[in-house]
């Protein structure tokens, strides 16, 4: 492992010039506080004499007289580290230096941008991307990493899916805290500011298990960008103007740093869009009004650190007003007519059906470091998660009421311990403790979809990693994870008989004779689930690294899952969960030979994921209703094998010349009878052409052309009657829709304006064509077209 | 001191944990909206025929809704009909009319079937269930009251009775009991088989 070296700087004015004797001596050794190596060739200054330490790190400096010398340690990346000594009081003194340093500068509030895991497939977005969705949301822009895409609720709420799992499969980390936010329905978003990080990085699978043993889709981690320890203010303000939805977003932090180690970061960000357009008509009530803040300070020193974290996040999402309807007919009638059936005058108005979402999210984090052992970390945060859905009810009055009102709050404390002080061997290892309440408002005047819940997780894990060689690193690692949930679920008796719970949960009913016809019933379910991961990294002849894991991963059924029982009225289909409904298992294999030089590189990355007792959500019948025929949706259970691929060429042609090519394909299948999974993304082929030239102002432009093939593989149409037709019809809810093609174009320009500061200047054009499309995984595919033509005018400041 | 304050720590947090935990009681939640009942009542003198609809659970139950017809309709008769919606599993039942009536602005029945030449035509008007006076809009008609019209024709039919809500009452034939161009949200659509003897 690489040293530096150290020198020390006499300092004048602490030497007290008085006569004494000049006979005394210091002796010592400079060690390395991170790992307890003795550190050769360290320098200690005193006057004009300058000693070095020898190969065991000792040094022996003699002559000195009885007084107090101040020594400033120093290096060329790091601050100055002062040390005061009485000579007259010590004559053996040991140096501890830190030669990571360099990391310690940073603010480093959760790790660094370094890779999450040695042996899973893994990306990382980083400030450009970021920067160029600063108006959209996190699930647009993972959409530019290979193998990602995201299930749609029209262009606002967007949920990422990480080779073709989403939802509980996918565990978001912002900013060290793992995302509580409803993450179990198909409309709620990631309720994350985008601009609230600096980076992004997207683990395909289950192999980062220090975060959790249930993301058998994938981790996304969100970091935030870091300020140097020292005496600085700085700050980026990004604003961005979109034609379509005729709004834009301005986001701006600031950083404040301190010598001393601390800081104060404080960011805000505001979006407001009116209603987004299609190629051909508007897109009615798809305006959105989002608002962000956040707030963090703290002390990060050379041995220990803490910080404190705030997050308040609300967003008002309209749901495009032609989705709402009101039962199988109108949906027969969306999906023949081609064009929504309404389309009204645009607007900034954000009317009935809409989403108000608020989640509020708090950190205390203390880390300390120990010597020749590693770092500990504990942390505590709180989030509370308020969810309100606003439908068209009956009356005008009832309208203003919310027709889902829940409120989940929860508190998680963690503690880790990351043993690195070793070179060729690293671990850690943490504990989790987390309880969690929702609670679902009754004065909605309408039966919950989910129940009031208590929920307790814990967990434990262990991680390591062994640098076999230069070449070769191996990772592994285990996991606990205990889920209890504890809910108090009313069912309507029918209900009750219907699923034939009855016979096998009768113990669970505490009173059967709660008004309206329903039961109250108090399940209690415990689940232990077990995670690991083993894998391997080999670099080679320099360029090449190949990666092999495979990860083993056990999620617990969530709430919708296990609960739904009822008309779900913004989706207009009546939801059925199982109580039955056991945790699922997936083991997943994954590879991937990267190459990278300064010409070319090219990445191949197939994996293989089997999923035991995989849960889907799928349309299997419909219910008569005085409102006519629901579609009925319903949870359930099978062997389920998902095989994929995702490979990326780019190629450097010439000094201003670049292409980019990428591919993805997954095939999504039951084990037992080949039927087709629902909701797998298609495959989708892209190619990029940029031209850059930095000497005119760091000038790039690109343009982007992608490809979505149809969807061939889906499960079959029901049957349903429909009384318009008087007879049954097949209710095309699974046929997705066409292929297609898009094509993006992207420019940008760098100036530097005194010398600090930068100007960034950014257009995009999205959908160039105007092509009307739709895509398999928007829900309002059956409603109206995707986004039209879009120019996004973006300038970010530096400073 | 490093292990102990870890585990301080933690056992603070089980603590706290634990203290959050609470036993209150869910509190159950009726469906405000429910429709347990759709009567339809077509008189002729003394002559009756009533049309009910009855589904216990409503919408989010899994019963199945049943209707059933008393009565037969005659030929050649004009019937002064009116609905009424209940919410039976209330009690005393709801009366579900009093909330369309609240907002005639915003609902109106239609009545709609293809056979026998059968006629509807609305007796009610927007001004009948509030205040302000009967001029303009307010002489649009709600469809809680109705004759219906048969012909000399007879044999076995439907009625489909839709009732639609934050719909288009100006658009064109809307006035009149055609649904094609109303829009809105349906509250109620349901199909009675009918007789005509």
């Amino acid at each position: 492992m690489k040293r530096f070296t150290f020198t020390l700087v006499f300092l004048l004015g602490l030497f007290n010039l008085s006569a004494q004797d000049c006979d005394k001596t210091l002796t010592g050794k400079v060690i390395d506080f991170h790992d307890g190596v003795p550190l050769e060739g360290a320098t200690i200054t005193y006057n004009s004499t300058t000693i070095q330490t020898d190969a065991e790190g000792k040094y022996l400096i003699t002559g000195l007289c009885g007084t107090s010398y101040a020594f400033t340690i120093s290096h060329v990346d790091c601050n100055s580290q002062v040390v005061t000594l009485d000579i007259n009081q010590i004559s053996t003194r040991d140096f501890y230096l830190e030669h990571h340093l360099n990391e310690l500068q940073e603010v480093k509030v959760s790790g660094a941008k370094s890779n999450k895991t040695s042996s899973a497939q893994e990306e990382t977005i980083g400030e450009n991307i970021l920067e160029k969705y600063s108006s959209a949301s996190l699930g647009d822009a993972l959409r530019e990493i290979t193998g990602v895409s995201s299930l749609n609720t029209g262009s606002t709420i967007v949920k990422p899916i990480i080779q073709g799992l989403n939802g509980s499969r996918v565990l978001i980390m912002n900013n060290g805290v793992r995302m509580q936010d409803m993450e179990w329905g198909d409309e709620h978003a990631p309720n994350v500011d985008i601009n609230t990080a600096g980076y992004v990085t997207v683990v395909k699978g289950a192999a980062a298990l220090r975060y959790g043993g249930d993301a058998i889709g994938g981790v996304i981690v969100m970091e935030p960008s870091k300020a140097p320890a020292k005496d600085t203010i700085m700050g980026k303000t990004v604003v961005t103007g979109a034609s379509n939805g005729r709004g834009g977003s301005i986001s701006s932090e600031i950083i404040k740093g301190y010598k001393s180690g601390w800081f104060i970061k404080g960011q805000g960000t505001l979006k407001r869009f009116g209603d987004v357009e299609a190629p051909d008509y508007i897109l009615s009530n798809t305006g959105v009004f989002e608002k962000g803040a956040s707030l963090a300070f703290g002390v990060n020193k050379f041995t220990y650190g803490w910080d404190a974290f705030y997050s308040f996040y609300d967003n008002e999402i309209g749901v495009l007003a032609a989705s709402h309807i009101g039962n199988v007919d109108d949906l027969i009638e969306s999906i023949n007519s081609r064009e929504p059936s309404i389309i009204r005058d645009f607007t900034y108005d954000i009317d009935n059906p809409k989403q108000e979402v608020t989640h509020h999210l708090g950190r205390l984090r203390y880390f300390k470091r120990f010597e020749k052992l590693g770092k500990w970390t504990t942390q505590y945060d709180f989030q509370l998660n308020q969810r309100f859905e606003f439908d068209i009810r009956r009356t005008q009055e009832r309208s203003e009421i919310p027709s889902i009102d829940l409120e989940l709050t929860t508190h998680t404390l963690t503690s880790d311990f990351e043993f690195d002080s070793k070179p060729n061997y690293k671990f850690t290892t943490g504990i989790l403790v987390r309880y969690q309440e929702n609670f679902a408002d009754p004065l909605t005047g309408v039966r919950r979809l989910i129940p009031d819940y208590d929920k307790y997780d814990a967990g434990a894990f262990i991680t390591g990693e062994y640098d076999l060689n230069d070449n070769v690193i191996l990772d592994a690692g285990v996991r606990y994870d205990f889920n209890r949930i504890d809910a108090q679920k009313f069912y309507l008796n029918g209900r009750w008989e219907d699923r034939g719970y009855e016979q096998d949960f009768s113990d669970i009913v505490v009173d059967r004779n709660v008004t309206g016809s329903q039961l109250l019933t108090k399940p209690v379910f415990d689940y232990h689930n077990i995670s690991g991961t083993t894998g391997v990294q080999y670099t080679f002849k320099d360029e090449y690294q190949f990666r092999a894991n495979y990860a083993l991963s056990q999620r617990a059924p969530n709430p919708s899952e296990l609960f739904s029982d009822g008309l779900h009225h913004s989706a207009a289909r009546i939801e059925l969960g199982d109580l039955r409904i056991d945790q699922e298992t997936s083991h997943k294999l994954s590879l991937s030979i990267i190459k990278n030089n300064k010409k070319w590189g090219w990445e191949i990355a197939p994996y293989a994921n089997f999923i035991k007792d995989y849960i889907l959500l799928e349309p299997v019948d419909t219910e008569l209703t005085i409102r006519g025929a629901f579609p009925v949706w319903e949870y359930r259970q099978t062997d389920a094998r998902l095989l994929g691929i995702d490979t990326k060429v780019y190629a450097n042609w010439h000094s201003n010349w670049r292409t980019d090519h990428n591919f993805s394909l997954i095939k999504g299948h039951e084990t037992d009878d080949e039927r087709a999974l629902i909701n797998m993304p298609a495959p989708n082929f892209n190619n990029k052409i940029t031209f850059a030239k930095p000497d005119w102002y760091d000038f790039a432009i690109s343009l982007e052309s992608q490809y979505h093939f149809r969807q061939n593989e889906f499960p079959s149409n029901i049957t349903v009657f429909s009384p318009d037709a008087g007879e049954n019809v097949v209710l095309e809810v699974n046929t997705p829709p066409d292929a297609y093609h898009l094509l993006h174009l992207d420019t940008g320009m760098k100036f530097k304006i005194g010398t600090i500061s930068t100007l960034n200047l950014g257009l995009t054009i999205n959908n160039i064509a105007n092509t009307a499309y739709r895509n398999y995984l928007n829900r309002q595919r059956y409603f109206a077209d995707d986004l039209g033509r879009n120019f996004l005018l973006r300038l970010s400041i530096n400073y | 001191m490093n292990l102990h304050k870890l585990l301080a720590m933690l056992l603070v947090g089980a603590l706290f944990l634990t203290s959050c935990s609470d036993d209150d009681d869910s509190m159950p939640v009726n469906d405000e909206e429910l429709i347990t009942t759709m009567l339809v009542t077509l008189v002729d003198g003394a002559d009756t025929v009533t049309l009910r609809f009855y589904d216990e659970d409503g919408a989010d139950g899994p019963t199945e809704p049943v209707s059933e017809i008393v009565g037969t309709l005659k030929t050649s008769t004009t019937y002064n009909g009116s609905i009424s919606i209940l919410n039976e599993s209330e009690d005393p039942a709801e009366n579900v009319n009093e909330e369309i009536e609240g907002e005639a602005d915003e609902h109106q029945f239609f009545y709609l079937t293809n056979d026998f030449g059968i006629t509807i035509e609305y007796t009610d008007q927007e001004c009948d269930y509030n205040e302000d006076p009967c001029e303009g809009s307010n002489t649009l008609p709600v469809g809680i009251t109705f004759t219906l019209t048969t012909t000399d024709a007879t044999g076995k039919g439907e009625l489909r009775v839709v009732l639609r809500h934050e719909l288009d009452k100006d658009a064109q034939g809307v006035a009149d009991g055609d649904i094609t161009n109303a829009g809105g949200s349906p509250d109620i659509d349901w199909t009675f088989d009918i007789d005509v003897e």
